[in-house]
């Protein structure tokens, strides 16, 4: 670099100073493109997952849609089953977990983000509920059958519906508080303080500021949870849902959460272990079922979001 | 009705002091106060005691072990307004919420000393921090409205205080007309807070903390996030709102606490030899006295801008 000391210099230099030089940018451009390559390897790898599952399930997606949604499964042939049972008992599961995790999350990270205010206790609740985030859902499992189903045999009875769904809640429990823990800090202090300033009590600001400034947030991670949880197989299946049956006969709906159950995801594993191909058809047809469900899920979090954004 | 209560709703009596005084008179009947840790200030002996609103006491205020500020002797006068300046990090923001304990919502915090506000120690147990918002509202350094209407924002407080529905028409109307701010949103009351510029919001916010008809208003650097023209409109009104009500401001601005307030607390910072800053009050006296014949160096260096 020259030391422009003149002002006739400078003004002289100045053209070529300011000129674009090629590769100026080199490491600038290939991080970009990095990271384009990555976005496009993501997104690929999902849609050829996506499209894979489509052909291999597409002989039971374009025949006999109807029937494989309407019927229940079936040992004698591949043809003969459905995934009815599947869907109406993921419905199920997903209902008791919301109805399990969704109130003691939420409450659980009001508590810790408003009334124990970053204390030493909630520093360390807070650590360990986002290391129970991380723990494999196998584990999740065990304790369901342990405590769930066993322990607590009287009130969910035995390896039923209500056991599979709280376990699924104590699984997806760590994500709800995370989630509405970021939420409620996201509120920022000045709309408490102003609140606050006007001589509301802690009741009025949580219940009238805080809480619905942030519950947009909120909905949108329980529904991301809950949609985690309807993906779940290998917890149900210790949890009672192996048997790929769920008998309704004369049951009304409430007794149907006290019986035996299954789930798609848990389903779908049972029509992948059986011999002969054309199961093999049924387990990619039930996936494409499954994930069109998750979408739903999904898209039902971003309509809950957008609609309760800004409320008023 | 308790001595306490009778204070705060006496009316002066017509033989004190008239407290829309002109600088001069001001000046007179303040004699300079000794800040040096003297415990009654002779302003306040001075006074009625329905002159004072605050008296305040070796104030010192900690954050956990960190004392920000410390030996903090001042009275406010009712119907004045008082500027509190100061480099940042002397603790004036930090004292200015002493006045609502709005410091204790920060974990941690602790208030030493007395605070008496009409006779009565804002820091005992039986005094309710809420009520005492309601009687000393608040204004941030920031505009804060609620993402709410215009109208619900300043119905919101009158609303937690109980007021009926066939009440809150008028009561808007009424804030936001002394606020200076009805005429521009009357056609829009319905309509986002969030929609108004940022002088208007502030203006709202004002607005607010009038609408609960509180006994003070305090203000935390009002005008820090104003350009000038919105900041002089917000000057007017806190020359407006000191007949109704004694106003505290926190300033960055020494032009604005020298054409706005009667009283001016100057604050400094003193670094210990641990490296904690602790604020302290340097000089306390009559707006005119500090900005033409400061009796501390540290003011003089201060408001001559040699420092800070």
């Amino acid at each position: 670099m020259t030391i422009l000391t003149t002002p006739a210099g400078i003004a002289t230099g100045a053209a070529d100073a300011l000129r674009k030089r090629p590769g100026a940018d080199v490491a600038g451009s290939a991080f970009k493109w990095l990271l384009i390559g990555a976005t496009v390897f993501a997104t690929g790898f999902l849609a050829v997952l996506l499209a894979v599952m489509i052909v291999d399930g597409w002989d039971v997606l374009s025949g006999n849609l109807w029937y494989f949604l309407t019927h229940g499964f079936s040992q004698r042939s591949a043809g003969e089953a459905g995934v009815w049972q599947g869907i109406i008992g993921s419905l199920q599961v997903a209902l008791v977990t919301g109805v399990f995790a969704v109130p003691t999350g939420v409450a659980t990270a009001i508590y810790l983000v408003e009334y124990a205010q970053g204390n030493r206790f909630a520093r360390i609740v807070e650590l360990n509920i986002r290391n129970l985030a991380g723990v494999p859902s196998i584990v999740y499992g065990l304790l369901g059958l342990a405590v769930f189903a066993q322990t607590l045999r009287g009130f969910s009875g035995g390896t039923t519906a209500i056991a599979g769904g709280m376990t699924l809640a104590a699984m997806v429990l760590p994500i709800v508080v995370i989630t509405s823990v970021e939420a409620l800090k996201a509120v920022p202090d000045s709309l408490r303080e102003a609140a606050y300033g006007v001589g509301a009590t802690k009741w009025e600001v949580l219940s009238r500021q805080v809480l619905p400034a942030a519950l947009s947030t909120i909905l949108t991670g329980t529904v991301l949870a809950l949609a985690r949880a309807l993906g779940e197989a290998a917890p149900l299946i210790l949890v009672g849902a192996a048997t790929g049956f769920m008998s309704f006969g004369d049951a009304n709906m409430f007794e149907t959460f006290t019986g035996p159950y299954t789930a798609l995801p848990v389903l779908i594993f049972n029509f992948a272990r059986q011999p002969g191909a054309d199961w093999g058809v049924n387990a990619a047809a039930a996936s494409v079922i499954i994930l069109v469900l998750v979408l739903a899920v999904n898209g039902l979090a971003i309509y809950l979001r957008n609609r309760f954004e800004r409320q008023w | 009705m308790t001595p306490e209560k009778a204070l705060m709703t006496q009316e002066p009596d017509a033989t004190a002091p008239e407290v829309m005084a002109t600088a001069e008179t001001v000046a007179s009947q303040h004699p300079r106060i000794d800040v040096s840790g003297a415990a009654a200030t002779p302003m306040a002996a001075n006074r009625a005691d329905t002159q004072t609103v605050f008296r305040c006491d070796d104030v010192h205020v900690y954050y956990g072990d960190f004392l920000a500020l410390r030996n903090v002797s001042l009275s406010i006068a009712v119907h004045e307004v008082t500027a509190f300046i100061g480099p940042s990090g002397c603790g004036k923001t930090t004292f200015l919420r002493c006045f609502n304990r709005m410091n204790e919502l920060i974990e941690g915090a602790r208030v030493e000393g007395s605070i008496n506000y009409h006779g009565v120690e804002l820091y005992q147990d039986e005094v309710d921090p809420v009520e005492v918002r309601r009687r000393v509202g608040m204004v941030f350094q920031k505009p804060n409205p609620f993402p709410k209407s215009i109208y619900d924002n300043i119905a919101y407080g009158p609303r937690l205080a109980g007021a009926k529905r066939s009440e809150l028409d008028d009561i808007v109307e009424r804030s936001l007309t002394r606020a200076a701010l009805w005429d521009e949103v009357r056609d829009r009351l319905k309509t986002s807070a969030y929609g108004l510029s940022g002088g208007q919001q502030q203006r709202l916010c004002i607005a607010r903390a009038i609408a609960v008809q509180p006994d003070v208003v305090l203000m935390d650097e009002p005008c820090s996030a104003l350009d000038p023209i919105a900041t002089g409109r917000i000057e007017e009104l806190i020359a407006e709102l000191k007949t109704d009500y004694t106003i505290i401001i926190v300033t960055h601005n020494m032009q604005q606490a020298a054409r706005i307030s009667d009283m001016t607390a100057f604050f400094s910072v003193q670094a210990n030899e641990m490296g904690q800053r602790t604020g302290e009050l340097v000089e306390y006296a009559p707006t005119s006295l500090i900005f033409t014949n400061p009796e501390d160096p540290r003011t003089e260096a201060y408001i001559t801008g040699r420092v800070g």
